[in-house]
């Protein structure tokens, strides 16, 4: 076998991280304290290397691990989120100094599966990378000192992974039984229509109930507030958008079986129906921040999957795009509810009243985030909504664009009610200060403008993406 | 007639968004208001070329810029004016001075901020009425949401929040179908460009469901009865300013839409829709006009005769006739004008009293001649009295409507009646009422001469010589109603029952 190592330098460099953060975790009391100094210096290695390895394409291992830029695409998107959530992490003060270099230990081994899930094409390798990025997560979800709330959200998230994980298995199985392959470049060559291979589409129907519950879409879904809300919000913030990125890599190479049409096309649309609608009313009634996040991500699955059931290449690029928006536009609440949340507990919403008053760069960055969110202009979430709605019309399910169109308007009221909060209510006077340093000012800036940015000029991004869509497993 | 030489109406949209970045670095309070007034008086002297360059006798778009901004999907930045744009960019212009001015006094707090909304307003309302490219359309209709919401929620009144969360909510779900209707006109013209849009014959059962996702969304701007109800708690509650550029700027964003969007894309549909919407077109003159009657609150008032002012524009669209278009449009501006000018008059006699009810500001007739000499031109030209420029718009709108079908033109005339009701109810009071409070205010001062004299020149200058105005709109119009004719002759509207013809255009949408 022909392995060319220059073909994986993203997944070595975070490899690298991960065996520095082990031995730093092994080590000694004095060494563990060190971890918030060089961790998120480091964390940007992944990112430029990542970014160098944009143009490489190979596969090995058997033809088991592809390189193209779909893979490149997600890994550069992943590189950068992994960022995002060090340098989020790196003031958690809900978190124990001796365990610190493990959570990022955890984080890093998570980040690392993603990176391979976007390389995997072939069903076992998937499975196995999947795996790895959620073990991590299984780990790091509890650890938040003394918290009941954490452990209860951890078993939960064990809990429902596991079911989904031995339903994607037993998937697996039937779609072997039927097609006698797992190669995903052979399985798109299949029919997938349920006359003709009954057992199979069978099996890959219960295989993406995996990955939809990693992408939290309706039904499957119920774990994701309860999770948000246990888990800190340093980590809510990496469980809310980097497996997404895997979720979505994954279903984009099997896009390629979603044919307009198809049974199993159908059913993906009426599901993505269900959580747009279902996410949206849901969100309406909370109080809390994170469980307002975790509902709207329930919904924003369902918009992704818009792309994916229209079957084209400009599909897959928008939906490519999307999640690249969503991710962007989600980091960018998280960092304000960390940085708002000093003291590390959860926030309602009444914690961001005044917040123009007590730290105006976060309240922009928390408008221009919750702006981004709904759809509005000039933001990302606007850019990449019109993506999908233009790519999805006229393929059979004009139905989804309109039902995702009426579901943008009901989602208005609470992110409105976000900004609502923080810029005409006044604040209590006992809530604590929230965190004004450079180090917030300066990433809320660089995320609102990486918000803006996507949204405004996102003809680059979007014709990357769009290499990604012609790229079929 | 010259050519220009640089990107006028690029300037005219980011030259305000720039100046608002430079507030920031301003200290003290009368520096950021003399900045911003500066900087509005600079925008009007850049629109010059405008009127230097526009050519009269042409329907074309003027001014074009075009360019790409996302190539894969055809998304231009592409901005244009024509007459039926020209006056609407005229008037957004013209009226941020005055807000400016009208302002001076009654902004306290967040001095920056509010001017930085005033300019961030006026460049996304520039972009509305300049935009070609369905998207970036919908992207300065969208922005300018935020300003508008924020000068309602901080500086409003006590109901602030329930009525900016009302305007907002109504608004932007009115616009949620709008996308998906852009995104449908791109799948089935294959661009975004709406001149090249207009070209385009589409099926009827095309037009006929994106006839209704763009009506909704401009019938809640205008707003048309029955999607009016944000309208008087957004107006009462708004600042002056805010009050102002929502009469005189954001309604009439609606009815616009209705001229550039609905009338040349869907010719057919708006053919077919034509009865509904002149039904309520007159339903909401009527019911404004009644509802003003009884109102004590003087912006309440305004308010609600907004909602039968603009019914009358509705009504002038959709009578699909020339003398209703040049009425409709007409009324556009000139209900700008005037109602801005009430609005700036109540914000005046606000600062005096510190209420708005009819009851707490009676007899100012005695002490405030000029005062009183503004609210009765303002008022005259409210009704439509001749020699005012509402006379103007309201006269073609009534000929057209009898030209049209003479029970239509017998439906306006209680709207028109009442009118002149309520408006001379609350000037009786404001002039001759019994004070209820005895305090001599004094009467206007410089500022405020300054800043009413301007519309007042304008209600007076259109009423007698409305040529100019004709002249601007005239060459667009023709050809709008020439479209909008042959456009629904060419598509025939199948003679079915209405709900079987709903039917079969959503069998056809969702396939």
């Amino acid at each position: 076998m022909n392995v060319n190592p220059y073909l994986f330098m993203p997944e070595l460099s975070m490899f690298l991280i991960i065996a520095l953060l082990f031995v730093q975790a092994v080590g000694s009391e004095r060494m563990r304290d060190k971890v918030g100094v060089w961790l998120p210096i480091a964390s940007l290695l992944p990112i430029a290397v990542s970014l160098l390895s944009v143009g490489q394409e190979g596969l090995f291992f058997h033809g088991a691990y592809q390189i193209d830029p779909l893979s490149q695409f997600f890994k550069v998107a992943i590189a950068i989120g992994f960022s995002v959530t060090i340098f989020n992490a790196t003031r958690q003060p809900t978190l124990e100094t001796e365990k610190r270099s493990d959570y990022f230990l955890f984080l890093a081994i998570s980040a690392w599966g993603l990176m391979m899930l976007a390389s995997s094409v072939e069903l076992i390798t998937m499975y196995l990378a999947l795996e790895l990025s959620s073990y991590a997560l299984y780990a790091i979800i509890a650890l938040r000192a003394k918290d009941k709330g954490a452990a209860e959200a951890a078993i939960k998230y064990i809990m429902f992974g596991a079911v989904s994980t031995a339903l994607a298995l037993y998937g697996f199985s039937y779609i072997l039984a039927g097609m006698h392959t797992t190669y995903l470049a052979e399985l798109v060559q299949k029919t997938w229509s349920f006359e003709a291979a009954p057992m199979a589409v069978t099996g890959m129907g219960l295989f993406l109930l995996g990955m939809f519950y990693k992408l939290a879409l309706f039904p499957f879904h119920f774990w994701c507030p309860d999770v948000y809300e246990g888990a800190s919000n340093e980590t809510a913030a990496f469980v809310a958008t980097l497996p997404k990125l895997g979720a979505v890599v994954i279903l984009i190479r099997l896009a390629a079986m979603f044919k307009p049409g198809y049974d199993i096309t159908t059913v993906i649309a009426v599901l993505a129906a269900l959580s747009m609608t279902f996410g949206n009313l849901a969100a309406l009634a909370q109080k809390d921040v994170k469980r307002i996040l975790g509902y709207s991500s329930v919904a924003h699955a369902g918009y992704i999957m818009i792309g994916l059931v229209s079957g084209t290449a400009e599909g897959l690029a928008a939906a490519s795009f999307y999640t690249l928006a969503y991710v962007a536009m989600n980091l960018t609440c998280f960092w304000v509810v960390s940085r708002v949340s000093v003291d590390g507990r959860n926030l309602q919403l009444d914690d961001l009243n005044g917040l123009h008053k007590r730290a105006p760069a976060l309240a922009f960055a928390l408008a221009v985030g919750a702006f981004a969110l709904v759809g509005l202009p000039p933001m990302a979430g606007f850019m990449g909504k019109l993506f999908l709605f233009s790519s999805g019309w006229n393929h059979g399910y004009n139905w989804l664009i309109i039902i995702a169109g009426i579901n943008t308007a009901i989602s208005i009221y609470y992110y409105l009610g976000l900004v609502r909060h923080a810029y005409t209510k006044d604040a209590a006077e006992d809530l604590p200060l929230p965190d004004t340093s450079a180090f917030s000012f300066a990433g809320a800036a660089l995320l609102s403008l990486l918000v803006l940015g996507l949204g405004m000029m996102p003809a680059g991004v979007f014709d990357f993406a769009l290499k990604v869509g012609s790229v079929m497993p | 007639m010259q050519e220009v030489a640089y990107p006028v109406l690029t300037v005219l949209i980011f030259f305000p968004l720039l100046a608002a970045i430079g507030l920031f670095f301003l200290r003290g309070e009368n520096t950021v208001r003399i900045y911003t007034l500066v900087v509005s008086i600079i925008e009007l002297a850049l629109s010059y070329p405008l009127f230097a360059g526009f050519k009269l006798e042409s329907a074309a778009f003027q001014f074009v810029e075009r360019m790409d901004w996302v190539g894969q999907w055809g998304v231009e930045y592409y901005l244009g004016t024509d007459g039926i744009s020209f006056l609407m960019i005229i008037l957004t212009i013209a009226v941020l001075p005055l807000c400016v001015l009208c302002s001076w006094t009654y902004i306290t707090t967040r001095i920056k901020e509010f001017h930085f909304c005033l300019l961030f307003m006026t460049a996304a309302c520039v972009g509305v009425f300049t935009a070609l490219d369905l998207v970036l359309f919908y992207v300065f209709w969208e922005a300018m949401l935020v300003p508008m919401y924020l000068l309602i929620a901080v500086w409003g009144g006590p109901e602030k929040r329930y009525a900016s969360l009302k305007f907002f909510l109504y608004t932007l779900a009115g616009s949620a179908l709008l996308l998906v209707a852009i995104v449908a006109f791109r799948v089935a013209g294959g661009t975004f460009a709406i001149p090249e849009l207009m070209e385009q014959n589409f099926a009827f059962s095309f037009q006929f469901w994106a006839f209704l996702a763009l009506a909704l969304a401009f019938a809640i701007k205008v707003p048309m009865f029955p999607f009016h109800t944000w309208l008087p708690a957004a107006h009462v509650q708004a600042p002056t300013a805010g009050s102002v550029i929502l009469a005189s700027v954001l309604l009439k964003m609606g009815t616009y839409g209705f001229l550039r969007f609905n009338l040349p894309l869907t010719p057919a549909a708006s053919d077919y829709f034509a009865p509904f919407m002149i039904a309520i077109s007159i339903a909401g003159i009527l019911y404004g006009g009644i509802v003003a009657l009884g109102q004590n609150d003087i912006k309440k008032v305004i308010a609600y005769s907004s909602v039968g002012h603009m019914g009358f524009v509705t009504l002038g669209i959709f009578l699909f006739n020339q003398r209703g278009l040049e009425g409709a449009l007409f009324q556009m501006l000139n209900h700008g004008i005037t109602t801005g000018g009430l609005f700036m008059m109540i914000g005046a006699v606000y600062e005096r009293s510190h209420s708005r009810e009819l009851e707490d500001n009676q007899g100012l007739g005695k002490y405030m001649p000029a005062y009183m000499f503004f609210w009765g031109l303002f008022a005259l030209s409210s009704f439509g009295f001749p020699g005012t420029n509402s006379f103007v718009g309201e006269i073609l709108v009534f000929v057209g409507a009898f030209e049209q079908n003479p029970w239509i033109g017998a439906l306006m005339v209680p709207g028109a009646m009442v009118a002149a009701a309520y408006m001379l109810r609350v000037s009786l009071k404001l002039a001759w009422g019994r004070p209820t409070s005895w305090k001599q205010w004094p009467d206007l001062n410089l500022r405020e001469w300054t800043y009413l004299a301007v519309p007042a020149v304008f209600v007076l200058y259109i009423g007698l010589a409305p040529g100019l105005c004709f002249k601007i709109m005239d060459a667009s119009l023709i050809k709008l109603e020439k479209d909008v004719k042959e456009g629904a002759k060419i598509v025939s509207i199948q003679k079915e029952n209405p709900l079987q013809l709903a039917f079969n255009s959503l069998k056809g949408i969702v396939k």
